[in-house]
């Protein structure tokens, strides 16, 4: 009696582990990508219909970035983040949502799942934009984080426009070293000439003992005027279906 | 336990395991619907932030 307790008990823990890193795991992933890919459809349809009936001739270069509010309220959705290194193969699912804050309603949320640090930067401004995200379960937003190469795009959509980020470096922390969020990561007293995006999510996979830190730069920026980023026009239409 | 359950259970052999599975099944499904996911909310959440 008591060791078909004990058996039901281990068969219990292994039913819920696989639940939550694979089942519900990939249950959030479908929705948050969807949910994302959404409301990059209806930024993207807004920009439309907010354009004049003779679009002026595409500069080569839209001059500095347009920043959005500085801040806004805990777990609201502001941008949208697609990684194509982060997609399954044959699939442009790594698409999510941002929301303003690092709470459990923002990562563990079926709609968004990207969470940024609030006091950070914004996407474009001088300084640096930090975001964290699940690593496994939850819809695991940074699952793939490891795979970044140098010069991976990571493009950050607001109603505003769109930012490319190109992926630099990693660095592995400690989960209290808070300076890597600084303006300057690691010189909090510095004042920033950069525009950065940081990503942080846990390490190893499937442990949260450490921190895994990926920095990118801003390499380009269009206004939603000009649409999504060429390389990207097709991936990004396909969402508004 | 579960001795049991397979004595409760009608019928010939072939019958008792599929009763079996089917109640297997609504387990599992009660479980992933509901038991899980308020687990989920008191055990300790995954931790991914960097914070003091």
């Amino acid at each position: 009696m008591l060791g078909e307790l004990l058996l039901t008990a281990g068969v219990l823990i292994l039913l819920f582990l696989g639940w939550q890193l694979w089942w519900n795991d990939a249950i959030m992933a479908s929705q948050q990508s969807s949910a994302a890919s959404a409301q990059s459809a209806e930024w993207a349809e807004q920009a439309r219909a907010e354009q004049s009936d003779t679009p002026a001739p595409a500069p080569e270069d839209y001059g500095d970035p347009v920043v959005g509010p500085a801040e806004y309220p805990n777990g609201e959705s502001f941008a949208v983040m697609y990684v194509p290194r982060f997609d399954a193969p044959g699939t442009h699912d790594s698409v999510r949502q941002i929301a303003e804050g690092y709470g459990l309603d923002v990562l563990n949320s079926f709609e968004t799942g990207v969470g940024h640090y609030p006091g950070t930067q914004m996407p474009g401004q001088v300084g640096n934009f930090a975001i964290a995200a699940h690593r496994s379960a939850y819809g695991g937003g940074m699952h793939e984080i490891e795979q970044f190469q140098l010069g991976d795009p990571i493009y950050i959509q607001t109603r505003d426009g769109w930012y490319t980020y190109r992926f630099r470096d990693f660095e592995y922390v400690t989960p209290d070293t808070v300076d890597v969020l600084a303006a300057v990561p690691h010189q909090p007293e510095a004042q920033p000439t950069d525009r950065i995006i940081t990503l942080t999510t846990c390490n190893p996979l499937y442990s949260t003992a450490e921190r895994l830190v990926a920095y990118g730069v801003l390499d380009s920026w269009r206004p939603a005027s000009a649409g999504p980023p060429e390389e990207i026009a097709d991936i990004v239409a396909g969402w508004e279906d | 336990m579960y001795g049991a359950l397979w004595r409760v259970l009608p019928g010939p052999i072939w019958l008792r395991l599929i009763l079996l599975l089917i109640l297997i099944a609504a387990a599992v499904y009660a479980l992933f619907t509901w038991v899980f996911p308020w687990v989920d909310g008191i055990v300790n959440p995954i931790d991914v932030t960097v914070d003091q």
